[in-house]
C-alpha cells in the first residue's frame, strides 16, 4: 500500500478542520474543528509509522497519547461552551470578545 | 556549618601552650555555655515552660559538672593548658587573642563560679518566684557568671578587660533590677562608675605593660617579668614600667575587689536582689580583683616589687576599717556587705605580702561561707519582708533550717575550728608573719575579733530575743533550703583541702603554674598563731553575745554604748560617699559651663555651618540633577512606555478566530521558509 493517498486523506482532513476553526461562529463546531486537525495528525502518525516499520510502533504510541489528550481538551472545551451558554444563552463566538484590549 | 567553620578557624589562629587532653581542648565550652543561656532565654524565654530560668540552671549545672572534672584532672596531674585563637592582627606586634586557660588557678575559679553559681541559680528559681522581670533576671545572672568566666579564662589581658568589663555591666543590671525605685537605679550607676575610674587605671596599667613587653599574653608579661629589667625577651621593660603597670593593676583591682577607699559601691549594691548579692560576693565579682592579683602573681614578686607595700597598706586599712562599720548597720544585707569588704582586704593583704596560696585558699573558703549567709539573709528577708534587723528577731524557732545554717557560716566566717575560715584565716596570719610584716598581723587578728563580734550581733539580732516584725515569718520552701544546707556542708569542710602537714591538695592544686615562687607554705600549723586567731574569735563572740544576747535597750543604744565617739564617723561611713560627691560637686559646675561653652559656640558654629553648606547643595542637586536631569529622562521612558502600550492594544481584539487565523498564517509561514530555505 502506498503512502500518497493516505497522506492526502489526512491533508483533506486537516484543511476541512482549518476552515471549520477559522469560519465557524458555532462554539461547538469549531471544536469539532479541532478534532478533525487532530485526527489528520493520528492518522499521519500511524501511517509513516507503518511505512518506516518501526519496531517499537512509535507513532501508534503516540496516536494514543494525541487521542487521550484529545478527549481531555474536548471534555473541557464542552464544559467552558457549556457554562458560557447558561450565562449568556449563546454560542456564538463573535459575542465573546470581552478580553478585547 | 558554623561550628565547622568555627573549628576550622580556631584550628588554623591556635596556639597552645602546655600538654592537654580533649577535656582542655574542649574547656572553652564553660565559656560558651553561659552565653547560650543569655542568648536563648533573651529570645525564647518567655516562650520557655519555666520563663527561660531552666536553660539558665542547666547552663550553670554544665559549668558546674565540667569545672568539677576539671577540678578532678588538674589536681590530680596538675595539667597546664592554654589556648590562644589570633581574632585580629592589627600590626606585626599588636595582636588580639581569645583563648582559655585551664590550671590550678583558672581551674579553681571555674569550680567556685560553677558551683556557687548553681547553688545560687535553684535558690533564685524560689526567691525571684512571681518576681517583676523573671526571665530577664535569669538572662542577667547568665551574663553574670559567663562574664566572669571569661575574665576567670583569659590568657591575655585584653580579653581579661573584655570580661572585666562585662562583669561590670552585668552588675549594673543586676543591682538595679528593681529600676522603678530611683534609689536601686541609683545604687547602679554608683557602683558602675567607681569601677569604672578604678577601670581606668586596669586598661592603662594593662597597655602599659604589654606595649613594654611586647604581647598583650599574661604568661610573655610574666616571662619578661622573672627575667628581670631590660631582659632579652622584652628590653623596653624597665621597672619603672613594671610597677608603674603593676600599681595601676592593683588600682583596678581596687574597684571591683572593693578596697578602701573605692569600696563604697559595694554596700549600696546590696539595692539588687539577695542571690544577685551572694553571687557578686561570692564568686563572680568581687573575686575578679584577687584572681587578678594572684594571676599577675610573679609580676609583684619580682621587678615590681616597690608595688606591695602600698597594697598590703591598703589591704590592712581595708581589713580592719571596713569591718568596723559592719558593726552599727541594722541592715542585715549591709553588715555582710561591709564584712565581705573587710575579708577581700584579708585576702588582697595575703597575696600582696606574697601569700598566694593563703589568699587564694581564704576567696575559695569565703565564696562557700559568704554565699552561703547571703543566701540565708535572703531567705531570712523573704519571710520577714523587711532588711533591717531591727524588724526582725527571734526566729531561730520558725525558720529552723535557715537558723543553723547561718549559724555555721557566722561560724567559717569568724574562724571557729574546724570550719573553713579558721584554716584560710590561720594561713593568712601564718603568711603575714613569715613576711616579717608583725604590726599587718597584729591588725589581722584584731579584725578576727571584730569580724567575731559582728557575726555574733548579725545572729543576735536576728535568731535571738523577741520578734519585732510584722505577720508571721516561716521557714522558706525546700529549693531554697537545699542551696543553704549544701553551702553548709562546703563551709564546715572546704578547709580541709588545705590543712598544712596533713594534706595540702590546695596548694598544690593553685600551684599547677609553677609561678608562685615566693609563696610560703607553713609546714604544719602555727599553734601560736592559731590560739590567737581562735581567742579573737571567741572574745568577739562572747563580746558580741553579752551585749546583744538578750533584748534590752534599743539596739541603737546599744549599738553606741561601746563606741560613744566613733558610732557618728561609723554611721556616716567615713564621709566617703560625702567626699565623693564633694570631689564631683567641685568639678561639676566649670566643667559644666566649659562643656556648655564649647557646645553654643564651637560645635554649634560648625554644624550651622555645615548646615547651610549642606542646604545649598541640597538646592543645586535638586534643581539641576533631580528636576532638569533625571525627572526628564524619567518621563520620556514613561511616555515611550504609554505610546508603544496604546499601540500594541489594538492587537488583542478578544476575538479567538483572529488569533487561529494569525496561527495557522504563521503555521504556513514557517513550512513555506523550510520549504524555501531547506532546499
Amino acid at each position: 500500500m502506498t503512502l500518497a493517498p493516505i497522506l492526502l486523506l489526512a491533508a483533506a482532513l486537516f484543511s476541512m478542520g482549518i476552515y471549520g476553526l477559522l469560519a465557524r461562529r458555532n462554539a461547538v463546531m469549531v471544536l469539532l474543528a479541532v478534532e478533525l486537525m487532530l485526527n489528520a495528525v493520528n492518522i499521519n502518525l500511524v501511517a509513516f509509522e507503518a511505512a518506516i516499520r518501526d519496531s517499537l510502533a512509535t507513532g501508534q504510541v503516540f496516536a494514543i497519547f494525541v487521542i487521550t489528550v484529545a478527549a481531555a481538551e474536548v471534555g473541557i472545551g464542552l464544559a467552558i461552551v457549556l457554562m458560557i451558554f447558561r450565562n449568556r444563552q449563546s454560542a456564538n463566538l463573535d459575542d465573546f470578545s470581552t478580553m478585547s484590549g | 556549618m558554623m561550628s565547622d567553620l568555627l573549628f576550622r578557624f580556631a584550628e588554623e589562629g591556635a596556639v597552645e601552650i602546655g600538654a592537654g587532653g580533649a577535656l582542655q581542648e574542649w574547656a572553652w565550652l564553660i565559656l560558651v555555655a553561659p552565653f547560650v543561656a543569655v542568648a536563648g532565654i533573651v529570645f525564647f524565654g518567655k516562650r520557655m515552660r519555666y520563663q527561660g530560668a531552666e536553660l539558665a540552671v542547666g547552663m550553670m549545672a554544665f559549668v558546674f559538672v565540667y569545672g568539677l572534672i576539671l577540678w578532678v584532672q588538674t589536681m590530680t596531674d596538675h595539667v597546664v593548658y592554654e589556648n590562644s585563637v589570633v581574632i585580629a592582627q592589627v600590626s606585626e606586634s599588636l595582636v588580639f587573642e581569645w583563648g582559655w586557660v585551664v590550671d590550678g588557678l583558672s581551674s579553681m575559679m571555674y569550680f567556685v563560679v560553677g558551683v556557687v553559681g548553681l547553688l545560687v541559680f535553684v535558690y533564685a528559681l524560689g526567691y525571684m518566684r512571681g518576681e517583676i522581670r523573671y526571665t530577664w533576671f535569669f538572662a542577667s545572672l547568665s551574663l553574670f557568671a559567663g562574664a566572669m568566666l571569661v575574665l576567670v579564662a583569659a590568657p591575655n589581658l585584653a580579653q581579661l578587660i573584655v570580661g572585666w568589663e562585662l562583669v561590670g555591666l552585668a552588675s549594673y543590671l543586676l543591682i538595679s533590677h528593681y529600676w522603678e525605685d530611683k534609689e536601686n537605679s541609683t545604687a547602679g550607676m554608683k557602683a558602675f562608675f567607681t569601677n569604672k575610674v578604678a577601670d581606668v587605671g586596669l586598661i592603662i596599667g594593662a597597655i602599659a605593660l604589654s606595649a613594654a613587653v611586647g604581647s598583650f599574653r599574661i604568661s610573655d608579661i610574666l616571662d619578661a617579668a622573672t627575667h628581670g629589667e631590660g631582659g632579652f625577651s622584652a628590653p623596653l621593660f624597665g621597672s619603672t614600667v613594671a610597677v608603674a603597670g603593676a600599681l595601676l593593676l592593683f588600682f583596678g583591682a581596687m574597684g571591683k575587689s572593693a578596697q578602701f577607699p573605692l569600696h563604697i559601691w559595694l554596700p549600696d549594691a546590696m539595692a539588687g536582689p539577695t542571690p544577685v548579692s551572694a553571687l557578686m560576693h561570692a564568686a563572680t565579682m568581687v573575686t575578679a580583683g584577687i584572681y587578678l592579683m594572684a594571676r599577675m602573681f610573679p609580676l609583684y614578686q619580682t621587678i615590681a616589687e616597690a608595688a606591695r607595700p602600698y597594697m598590703i597598706a591598703i589591704g590592712a586599712a581595708t581589713l580592719f576599717l571596713t569591718g568596723l562599720l559592719a558593726l552599727v548597720q541594722d541592715d542585715i544585707k549591709k553588715v555582710l556587705a561591709y564584712s565581705t569588704v573587710s575579708q577581700l582586704g584579708y585576702m588582697m593583704t595575703a597575696v600582696a605580702a606574697g601569700g598566694y596560696t593563703a589568699g587564694l585558699f581564704h576567696l575559695f573558703t569565703h565564696a562557700f561561707f559568704k554565699a552561703l549567709l547571703f543566701l540565708g539573709a535572703g531567705s531570712v528577708i523573704h519571710s520577714v519582708h523587711s532588711n533591717n534587723m531591727s524588724d526582725m528577731g527571734g526566729l531561730r524557732k520558725s525558720m529552723p533550717v535557715t537558723f543553723w545554717t547561718f549559724v555555721i557560716g557566722s561560724g567559717a566566717l569568724a574562724g571557729v575550728f574546724p570550719l573553713a575560715g579558721f584554716f584560710s584565716k590561720d594561713e593568712i596570719l601564718g603568711t603575714l608573719d613569715h613576711e616579717g610584716y608583725q604590726l599587718v598581723m597584729w591588725i589581722a587578728i584584731a579584725g578576727a575579733f571584730v569580724t567575731a563580734f559582728y557575726m555574733t550581733r548579725a545572729v543576735a539580732l536576728t535568731f535571738f530575743g523577741e520578734y519585732k516584725g510584722h505577720g508571721h515569718p516561716h521557714e522558706s520552701e525546700r529549693v531554697m533550703t537545699v542551696p543553704l544546707v549544701v553551702l553548709a556542708g562546703l563551709s564546715a569542710v572546704a578547709g580541709f583541702v588545705n590543712w598544712p602537714g596533713v594534706y595540702t591538695g590546695f596548694t598544690e592544686w593553685v600551684g599547677t603554674r609553677a609561678l608562685t615562687m615566693g609563696d610560703h607554705h607553713p609546714e604544719a600549723l602555727d599553734l601560736r598563731l592559731a590560739a590567737f586567731g581562735t581567742a579573737a574569735a571567741l572574745l568577739g563572740i562572747a563580746g558580741g553575745w553579752l551585749l546583744y544576747g538578750k533584748d534590752k535597750e534599743s539596739q541603737q543604744a546599744r549599738d553606741a554604748f561601746w563606741i560613744p565617739g566613733l558610732y557618728d564617723a561609723f554611721k556616716a561611713k567615713y564621709w566617703l560617699d560625702d567626699l565623693a560627691l564633694g570631689i564631683v560637686a567641685l568639678v561639676k559646675g566649670p566643667s559644666a559651663r566649659f562643656v556648655n561653652w564649647t557646645n553654643n559656640v564651637i560645635i554649634d558654629g560648625i554644624i550651622n555651618t555645615v548646615g547651610v553648606g549642606t542646604r545649598w547643595l541640597g538646592k543645586l542637586v535638586y534643581g539641576r540633577f533631580d528636576q532638569q536631569g533625571i525627572d526628564l529622562a524619567i518621563n520620556a521612558a514613561a511616555a515611550g512606555s504609554g505610546a508603544a502600550g496604546g499601540a500594541l492594544r489594538k492587537l488583542q481584539t478578544g476575538r479567538i478566530q483572529q488569533y487561529a487565523g494569525a496561527l495557522v498564517v504563521g503555521a504556513v509561514a514557517l513550512v513555506v521558509g523550510f520549504v524555501i530555505f531547506t532546499n
